[in-house]
């Protein structure tokens, strides 16, 4: 019975994979992390150009100060997350895995920026004009925290030409393991409702919808009662389905339309925001405060406390993982973001970033990957891929460095999802050749 | 009977001439004019078609060769200076000799010498691994270790060192035909020139970090302290980014650099060891030397400022300090030029 209400479920429809979902966090409520004694905050944390620094060392900064300053509109500000004193301006490797600049801070105290207002109180009246809005949020440096971190404010400069329909905020959290946005909506659903609000006034909307997969029903429940005090928000629950996540995906879920290749999601008159952007969208707008702090999920089978935790930008990855009672024994990987689409990192002392949605510790034996075998030409890869594409036949195209046949097969419509190198049954590192061919089509875009 | 059997021999008969006639007109006006000296081109090329010329192939180098004014410009990196004076003599022109080059490997950070952070089990390729992350071992400027430039290699010159992990170029084999030049994503390789009795001299390192960072990843690491450079009479060495370079052409081999390494990172192909040891004591002798002469200089200084103590003259400090400052320069200066004749 079940099983077939799960099949009437709205879901995308083109390939697709569900993946076990390990969602051992999503009891634990968010914690608030003890003040870090220092923090490294990456200067080039989102999609664009990098910032530039306006602190020196030795300078005195208060927590939601400005350390550096956009530069460009596809760019972001940085903040300064804790107070204290500047120390070394270096390049250290972050959650990129590169050695990228990065701005050491020793705490002192946890002294605030006067504009800031700290208290819990809801603001619901929204008395800024829509210009207004998207310059706060530009101000405020706030970006996507789904993953990619795209800046938000130039999803919500919509180019003349464009009409704009429907909002969605993505709530959907395809992961498995990841349980940050789930907590988030469960405890703070006014907040994002207010956000979803003051994001429908930035894009002259009236309609709003809050995509929530079906794995997530206190969720789903909260979230529908909270939402009839607000006009013109609505929720969906969606089938469980890998990658609902993705922008595209989740726009052929809830509205039916596909966005073409190479386009926008402005191309079909919607716009995506994750809940975890709404809920610093809310606090950039009502409250002042800059994109400094984010929930991280720190999960993990072996992990003795998986958890939910606030946690303020430039904190170690050390320190979340010592609050979840250590480092377990026999730990073969260290993933920040989900099993799927995250990245392992190569170094412990890596900072936590605008868009590090979690940290998963992986055990030994589930670490490496399995031995490759030759494909069998079984075609699961192109069943499951989310974007009709022929993975199997990109991966030879992108060994093959044929550059101008991957084009036209479309290799940079690839969301790099990974559904495909998790089907393959032969264990081929299909991602892996796609994302080289993808670096070497724009290499060869750009020299010509 | 007989009649069909006839009609159909002489319409055949006919319709083969008319076809071939229509062939032998057509074969005549279209005809493409090739060049009678471009097949003994062809041959004179070694026929490996890698590239190293610049040009996708052999035959394509061959047509270039052919049609061009002057060879200057052009070079069989394979062949060598032998295949273009063939070349040369085929089309009646002139080329000049050119130095045969040789890839050589710029990081000696193996196994042990590097620290080793991570490990990669992705796709078994330098460049994906390079996209991916700084590499598992300390020095993100150094060699991923994957051997995508041994793939490279169409000559069977290269191979992985087992107990280094480091690529190793064999010497015969080589014809600096530049595939694994361009293979390699973190631009380690480099072309270099043979040099005479195969003596090269060149800096093992591409890691432009400052030197405690540089230092701290990987022991052998340059870390731009230019001692090389100071030692250098002929400026061959110039030190850019924390990172000292080697200009083959200004370089005269002498060796001097080599020994004055902390780390011994410039790589000496071809030396005798026991000239390098030669070079290393004089230059331990000349620095000792040095040392006591700046020792007996300050010790005077000393047995002035003393004396002068003495006769109740009180002298400022910022002149003391120019005193004992610049006897000592020109100590130095007197030192090495008289060193420099003996050591050539």
């Amino acid at each position: 019975m079940l099983f077939d209400l799960n099949n009437k479920l709205k879901t995308f429809h083109k390939g697709g994979v569900h993946p076990p979902e390990h969602k051992l966090s999503e009891h634990a409520a968010i914690e608030e992390l003890p003040l870090p004694r220092q923090v490294v905050i990456p200067i080039f944390q989102h999609i664009g150009k990098p910032p530039k620094i306006v602190v020196e060392r030795g300078d005195e900064v208060k927590v939601g100060q400005i350390i550096a300053v956009h530069e460009g509109f596809v760019s972001s500000n940085i903040h300064s997350s804790v107070s204290g004193k500047v120390g070394r301006i270096d390049e250290v490797i972050d959650s990129s895995g590169f050695r990228r600049m990065a701005v050491n801070v020793r705490v002192k105290d946890d002294v605030w920026d006067e504009s800031i207002d700290r208290s819990d109180n809801l603001v619901t009246e929204i008395p800024f004009a829509p210009k207004e809005i998207v310059e706060k949020i530009m101000e405020a440096g706030v970006v996507g925290q789904g993953g990619a971190a795209f800046p938000s404010h130039v999803k919500l400069s919509v180019p003349e030409g464009k009409h704009i329909d429907t909002l969605i905020i993505n709530g959907v959290e395809c992961e498995p393991y990841l349980t940050a946005d789930h907590r988030l909506m469960l405890e703070r659903p006014h907040e994002i409702m207010v956000g979803t609000k003051i994001l429908m006034k930035a894009l002259g909307v009236d309609r709003a919808i809050v995509g929530i997969e079906n794995n997530k029903l206190d969720a789903i429940e909260l979230i529908e009662k909270v939402s009839r005090e607000y006009d013109g928000i609505s929720v969906e629950s969606l089938k469980v389905q890998y990658p609902q996540g993705g922008e595209k995906q989740l726009i052929e879920a809830l509205l039916g339309r596909e966005v073409p290749s190479g386009g926008l999601p402005m191309d079909v008159g919607a716009v995506v925001h994750n809940v975890g952007t709404t809920y610093s969208v809310y606090h950039a707008v009502q409250k002042n405060k800059p994109l400094i702090e984010r929930v991280v999920t720190v999960t993990g089978k072996k992990v003795k406390k998986p958890a939910n935790y606030m946690v303020r930008i430039g904190t170690s990855v050390t320190e979340l993982i010592e609050a979840s009672g250590g480092l377990p024994e026999n730990t073969g990987k260290i993933v920040s973001g989900g099993p799927m689409m995250g990245k392992a990192l190569g170094d412990m002392d890596v900072p936590i970033a605008k868009a590090t949605s979690g940290i998963l510790l992986i055990p030994t034996f589930e670490s490496k990957r399995s031995e490759v075998y030759n494909c069998v030409r079984c075609g699961k890869c192109i069943e499951a891929c989310p974007m009709g594409l022929e993975p199997y036949h990109l991966m030879l195209l992108g060994k093959g460095k044929n550059t101008d046949e991957a084009k036209e097969e479309n290799i940079l419509d690839c969301i790099e999802c990974g559904s495909c190198s998790f089907i393959c049954p032969s264990n081929r590192p299909i991602l892996d050749y796609i994302r080289f061919g993808k670096s070497s089509v724009r290499k060869a875009e750009n020299n010509q | 009977m007989n009649d069909i059997i006839l009609y159909t021999i002489l319409i055949l008969v006919s319709l083969g001439i008319a076809a071939a006639i229509i062939l032998y007109v057509v074969s005549l006006k279209f005809k493409v004019k090739e060049d009678p000296r471009l097949p003994e081109v062809m041959d004179a090329l070694p026929n490996t078609n890698c590239g190293g010329c610049g040009f996708p192939g052999c035959s394509a180098f061959a047509t270039e060769l052919v049609n061009a004014d002057d060879l200057g410009p052009y070079h069989c990196p394979v062949g060598g200076n032998d295949v273009m004076k063939e070349v040369a003599d085929i089309l009646g022109m002139e080329v000049e000799e050119k130095d045969p080059f040789i890839a050589v490997v710029k990081c000696a950070g193996a196994i042990g010498v590097r620290k080793q952070f991570s490990e990669y089990d992705g796709a078994a390729t330098c460049t994906i691994a390079s996209d991916l992350y700084s590499g598992e071992r300390g020095c993100s400027d150094g060699c991923v270790g994957l051997g995508e430039c041994v793939d490279a290699c169409d000559f069977d010159a290269m191979y992985m060192d087992e107990y280094t992990g480091l690529p190793v170029v064999v010497e015969d084999k080589c014809t600096a035909c530049n595939a694994c030049v361009k293979a390699c994503p973190k631009d380690i390789i480099q072309l270099w020139p043979k040099g005479k009795k195969n003596k090269r001299i060149y800096v093992a390192c591409v890691n432009e970090d400052k030197g405690g960072t540089a230092r701290k990843n990987c022991s052998l690491a340059c870390s731009g302290c230019a001692k090389c450079a100071d030692e250098c009479k002929y400026d061959a060495i110039t030190v850019e980014n924390n990172l000292a370079k080697i200009d083959y052409e200004t370089c005269k081999l002498c060796g001097k650099c080599v020994v004055a390494c902390d780390v011994r990172n410039i790589v000496a192909d071809h030396f005798k060891q026991e000239q390098l040891d030669k070079l290393a004591e004089r230059r331990d002798a000349r620095l000792e030397k040095e040392k006591e002469a700046r020792i007996a200089e300050r010790q005077k200084a000393k047995a002035e400022a003393q004396a002068a103590k003495q006769s109740g003259e009180q002298k400022p400090l910022d002149e003391k300090l120019n005193d004992s400052a610049v006897p000592e320069k020109t100590e130095k200066e007197e030192v090495s030029t008289n060193q420099n004749p003996d050591v050539v």
